[in-house]
């Protein structure tokens, strides 16, 4: 047993409204300089939808991820690794700048400087690439909220396991049916990128499993943008080096949440330590899609476990960072209440961010075109959702329809266990039933509840401390010159090399 | 007069340019050093210059290294005219691969707003010395049909003189014009190299080929700190003798 820890992320989609604020924190922190304009580390989009990069969940087209092979390992779907240097001039499978979209500005200045004339003066868009004006194709968002629309969601490539029936009543306008989808950075355990990466730049770091790319080793091959099948490292044009989001670890460092994280309007992030063992991985990874999900959970250890925490502490894990561990949220959601999904498990990079399913919007289908609102039941069940089971599973359970509806049927019996004891107008037999159907007690459908409705900061945030006073006592620099820094530091400017 | 400036003062200025500003700019700025590519902002056209280019340049410049190395040699595999025609129409066909892919390169470079915004002055000098070279090159290879044994007999023990720091030009002198400015040009790249994108050429990542797959760095040295460690796994680039991968 090789017991590590993560740092690890729920996202309860359920509670997310689309406000797109951890996108705003995160670009006014980290990617408002040139050659980042376009670049997303964090951005939320509308499912089902086409995404950002356009159609990033289809590796037909861009070959990320990893493929099992016969012996069961897996090799990158990108070919091995002499292809990686054969295609090191041309990288064939590397998305272009107009499957994001070009950066934009307008030309403010005209609105003053114009003369004095019979029309009003505009502000044209100006191209932050080329400096000249553009007529602009896309934007940030350019698909959102465009949930049933034939040019978006319509190419939506989760829709490929869905007959042609279940999805013409996605496009109905009276039943058209949408979702927000928040992505940042997976800090997989697998991490495609890292293994395509020619330079060896990037990295994940051991003490707490964030990934990173090393600015003085990157060259810009670009392989890394290919390879990781969320499509989240991203190529800066400007200095010619990749980068992608490092999980705010100078704030991690000092016990501060993300910047996405901190920002959420419905406080739907959750953040935490996992404790894995990494001996354990390869196995994990030699699974059929289907079993993908349980496999990945089934790597995760429990910190109360006196064996692990025996284990961690041999890796030099630290007493308070189990402790950390313990309350950690996403190990309840991840492992305990087995609610919170990886996203697209088949691209096989064991993706540390987890999902909570939608259960929202609770109108379900009906035969006719207008919903039956004076339902009997108070909640439709799962089976008659708006949002088919097999869409969700294509996102979160590698096609797997019951861990998805397990995670459903567990949201909505505490809702039902809730309405029971809130306003009392549902019959205990029923509640009893929706419990039982998830092997859930009153006292973990309380604590369902009271983490998914009413947690504190300090409760969706349990930063494990990161020791980094011991890190920086190993310095052979005086470690009091260190004192009060965190993170990086840029020894010379980022600016383009020649 | 002339001869001594261009074949011996240039080489040794060029040269001392190029491991003095190359180590000096690794040193002091790693973050500069990168391919610098294009791609993302313009792919299609991007193939049709940047994959004959590397090929034929690099065909190219080897057959150069080999003339050099074993000078020789290559006059004895002249001796037979069969031979010498493939050989010189081997060098052909990897000038005639460079001189397309770079003549591709620049109609791109010219034409493509996007690409014409990332161009730095240096960009266009390295572009222009590179295109004069390619022509120089493709030039002797259709005109001076022996220039691969003129190479070996001519060019190298001047190189070699070079070396031995006992510069000799008498075999440069009596060469027509074009070698002659060829191997101008070649030391005025060579001396640009430091200053330009071309350091990407000295990172090339072989290492990539028998690195492990995923690469852990740890910033601390867990024994250090506690005392227990357990035996680092050949699958990890763990650094165990101390923080050191930090500042890697």
């Amino acid at each position: 047993m090789d017991v590590r820890l993560q740092i690890s992320m729920v996202f309860h989609l359920d509670k997310c409204i689309g406000c797109h604020t951890c996108s705003i924190a995160c670009k006014n922190v980290w990617t408002d300089r040139k050659g980042a304009e376009y670049m997303w580390w964090n951005n939320v989009e509308t499912k089902p939808g086409t995404g950002y990069p356009t159609k990033w969940e289809d590796q037909s087209k861009y070959k990320g991820g990893w493929e099992k092979k016969g012996d069961g390992k897996p090799e990158l779907k990108m070919g091995n690794r002499a292809s990686r240097l054969i295609n090191i001039f041309h990288n064939p499978s590397l998305p272009k700048m107009d499957d994001y979209y070009e950066p934009f500005t307008y030309k403010y200045e005209d609105l003053f400087d114009s003369p004095e004339g019979a029309d009003q003066p505009t502000a044209r868009p100006i191209s932050m690439v080329t400096g000249k004006f553009m007529d602009i194709e896309a934007g940030p968002n350019w698909d959102d909220d465009l949930g049933g629309s034939p040019v978006y969601a319509k190419n939506d490539p989760n829709f490929s396991g869905l007959s042609p029936e279940e999805q013409q009543e996605l496009f109905d306008v009276e039943r058209l049916v949408f979702f927000y989808l928040p992505r940042i950075c997976n800090h997989c355990l697998n991490p495609a990128c890292v293994a395509a990466c020619p330079s060896g730049a990037i990295y994940k770091r051991g003490e707490d499993g964030i990934v990173l790319i090393n600015q003085e080793v990157c060259r810009g091959w670009r392989m890394c943008v290919s390879a990781c099948p969320y499509k989240k490292t991203y190529y800066n044009w400007s200095t010619g080096k990749s980068e992608k989001c490092i999980l705010c670890f100078p704030r991690l460092e000092t016990g501060q949440a993300p910047a996405c994280f901190h920002s959420c309007v419905g406080r739907i992030r959750y953040l935490g330590g996992i404790l894995y063992d990494a001996d354990r991985l390869v196995d994990a990874l030699k699974v059929d899609d289907s079993e993908l999900v349980e496999a990945h959970r089934n790597i995760i250890l429990d910190p109360r476990d006196p064996e692990v925490r025996a284990k961690a502490k041999e890796n030099g894990i630290d007493e308070r960072t189990l402790e950390a561990c313990e309350r950690s949220p996403v190990y309840r959601y991840v492992k305990e209440w087995k609610m919170a999904l990886p996203l697209h498990s088949e691209f096989r990079t064991l993706p540390m961010l987890f999902y909570v399913p939608p259960l929202l919007p609770v109108m379900a289908k009906t035969e006719g075109v207008v919903y039956d609102t004076a339902n009997d039941e108070l909640f439709s069940p799962i089976e008659k959702a708006r949002l088919p089971i097999k869409y969700l599973a294509s996102l979160f359970s590698a096609g797997n329809t019951d861990q998805v509806s397990y995670a459903l049927k567990k949201q909505y019996a505490v809702r039902l266990f809730k309405r029971l004891e809130t306003v009392g107008d549902v019959s205990e037999d029923v509640v009893n039933k929706a419990l039982a159907e998830c092997q859930m007690d009153a006292a973990e459908a309380e604590a369902v509840y009271r983490l998914t409705s009413l947690p504190t900061m300090d409760e969706r945030v349990v930063i494990p401390p990161m020791h980094r006073e011991e890190a920086m006592a190993m310095l052979d620099d005086d470690m009091w010159e260190q004192k009060g820094s965190a993170g990086f530091g840029f020894r010379e400017a980022p600016i383009r090399g020649a | 007069m002339m001869d001594n400036l261009f074949f011996i003062v240039l080489p040794y200025v060029a040269v001392t340019l190029f491991v003095v500003v190359s180590i000096y700019r690794y040193v002091t700025d790693k973050f500069s050093y990168s391919s610098l590519s294009s791609q993302l902002l313009e792919s299609d056209e991007l193939f049709y210059g940047v994959v004959p280019w590397h090929i034929g340049i690099i065909g190219a410049l080897a057959g150069h290294l080999i003339g050099f190395l074993f000078p020789k040699e290559v006059l004895w595999f002249n001796g037979v005219p069969l031979r010498l025609y493939i050989l010189e129409t081997t060098g052909l066909v990897f000038g005639l691969l460079a001189l397309v892919g770079i003549v591709a390169l620049m109609w791109r470079r010219i034409t493509t707003p996007r690409i014409r915004s990332v161009t730095s002055v240096i960009d266009t000098i390295v572009l222009v010395l590179l295109f004069a070279q390619v022509v120089l090159g493709v030039y002797t290879a259709l005109f001076y049909r022996w220039g691969s044994s003129w190479f070996a007999a001519s060019a190298v023990p001047y190189l070699r003189s070079l070396f031995l720091l006992q510069p000799d030009v008498e075999m440069i002198k009596p060469m027509p014009h074009i070698i002659k400015t060829h191997i101008i040009n070649a030391f005025l790249i060579v001396a640009i190299f430091p200053f330009s994108r071309l350091v990407h050429m000295v990172s090339l990542p072989v290492e990539y080929l028998w690195r492990p797959y995923q690469v852990v760095i740890w910033n601390w040295n867990r024994k250090k700190i506690r005392g227990q460690y357990p035996t680092p796994r050949p699958s990890e680039k763990s650094d165990a003798n101390g923080p050191a991968s930090i500042l890697r």
